[in-house]
């Protein structure tokens, strides 16, 4: 029975409720920078149909056929919201300002207004929950979206000299960037025809088991293709802690810096630098 | 006495949030760089364990005192299928997957105490201090 009073009530006064939640949220603060007060009229009034025509056909099961429209909607606002950088208060706010509105329309038109004000409370909060949960899984989208590319950005092989390349390692080396990295070393390797390949790791902070064990197996692999690994940029306090793990590092050569690395590749490439002064 | 933190362990960018919080309690205990290190290369060790032998867990961290010194106490803890025999797990070289076998074995060497409690079908708990 309260669910026909609803009905009545929206459609109703359709036209005065849009007015007045538009102003709702006006009154909230629109983000003027992010949306313009035509785009939130649209919405508003899109959502109140697709809301109206749901809740004629019934309001206990929000799970049913006739309230996909709805939700569908509030999830492509919220997702638009999140990528746009709305805050989760400004997305939530959209839907839960619509609940003092209808809650005025219930106390002024009807004579059940304790009831259908029940009603209200109970599918608008439900609502609200739905568009934040579509809020938040945008954002872990974006979130590993962002991790994935940073995989691809962190990993320039260059090439020092003819024949001697280096790729500088940053951040924490896991399964899957050091595979990238790996990958893309070997294949520099290939096209440039390198000799010696320095692997320097000042920027890792963390060398545990699994990072050595790759480490050691992108030495193996270069050296199969001909070519020297040297690995730069140990510094004391990695290289005790790796002694203490137990991690051999068999015959590959090592070097504290960058510039000692280097060094020691021109002269196995038999390059010698002259300064033009003495220093 | 700390508070404790506790970190999920459900994925592989959980390590490096529990070695960068590990990091940051043991900068807080005043732990020196070779100490902070090995207690966050230790940390990096267990939770990969946990993670990938044990199906993921949890990571409780404090900073606390051990016998008057300020230290740093993890405990990482995971429901999976546990150890069968601990003895050959803590042996060097030892390994029921791919890895090097080096783990356990390694995470106890970098810490000043270590123990481990587990048992087939009952998870695995282990437990980490270094003090200043």
């Amino acid at each position: 029975m309260s669910s026909s009073v609803l009905t009545d009530l929206l459609q109703k006064h359709e036209a005065a409720i849009l007015q007045d939640w538009v102003a709702a949220q006006r009154q909230a603060g629109i983000r003027a920078d992010l949306i313009d007060e035509q785009t939130v009229q649209a919405n508003s009034r899109d959502l109140l149909r697709v809301f109206i025509t749901a809740a004629s056909q019934g309001t206990a099961d929000l799970d049913a056929e006739y309230w996909k429209p709805v939700k569908a909607l509030l999830q492509r606002l919220s997702q638009t919201q999140s990528r746009q950088g709305f805050s989760p208060s400004e997305t939530a706010t959209f839907v839960f300002s619509l609940k003092e509105v209808l809650f005025s329309y219930a106390q002024r038109h009807t004579d059940q207004p304790l009831v259908c004000i029940g009603e209200i409370s109970r599918l608008i909060d439900k609502l609200g929950l739905y568009s934040f949960e579509s809020f938040v899984s945008t954002r872990e989208t974006v979130i590993r979206e962002q991790q994935e590319s940073m995989l691809e950005l962190s990993t320039p092989v260059v090439e020092l000299w003819q024949g001697i390349l280096a790729i500088p390692l940053i951040g924490s080396l896991d399964s899957n960037r050091t595979q990238i990295v790996m990958e893309a070393l070997l294949q520099k390797i290939v096209e440039t025809e390198s000799d010696i390949a320095i692997i320097d790791i000042t920027g890792v902070p963390t060398v545990d088991t699994m990072v050595a064990q790759h480490l050691l197996k992108t030495v193996t692999a270069a050296k199969l293709m001909g070519a020297k690994c040297i690995i730069s940029g140990i510094r004391p306090q990695i290289a005790a802690t790796i002694v203490h793990l137990g991690v051999e590092l068999g015959d590959v050569v090592t070097k504290s810096s960058l510039a000692d690395a280097f060094r020691l590749a021109l002269r196995e490439q038999d390059v010698r630098l002259v300064a033009n002064k003495p220093r | 006495m700390g508070t404790t933190q506790t970190f999920p362990l459900k994925q592989e960018t959980d390590i490096v949030v529990i070695r960068q919080q590990v990091r940051k309690v043991a900068e807080q205990a005043r732990l020196g760089l070779v100490s902070q290190t090995k207690i966050v290369t230790a940390a990096s060790e267990i939770a990969r364990n946990a993670l990938i032998y044990g199906g993921g867990g949890e990571a409780r961290l404090t900073g606390t005192q051990r016998d008057g010194r300020s230290a740093v106490h993890l405990v990482i803890i995971d429901h999976g299928a546990g150890i069968e025999d601990l003895d050959k797990a803590m042996v060097d070289g030892y390994t029921s997957g791919n890895g090097l076998g080096l783990g356990l074995s390694g995470a106890r060497r970098l810490v000043d105490d270590f123990s481990i409690r587990s048992a087939p079908g009952e998870g695995t708990t282990v437990e980490l201090w270094k003090w200043r």
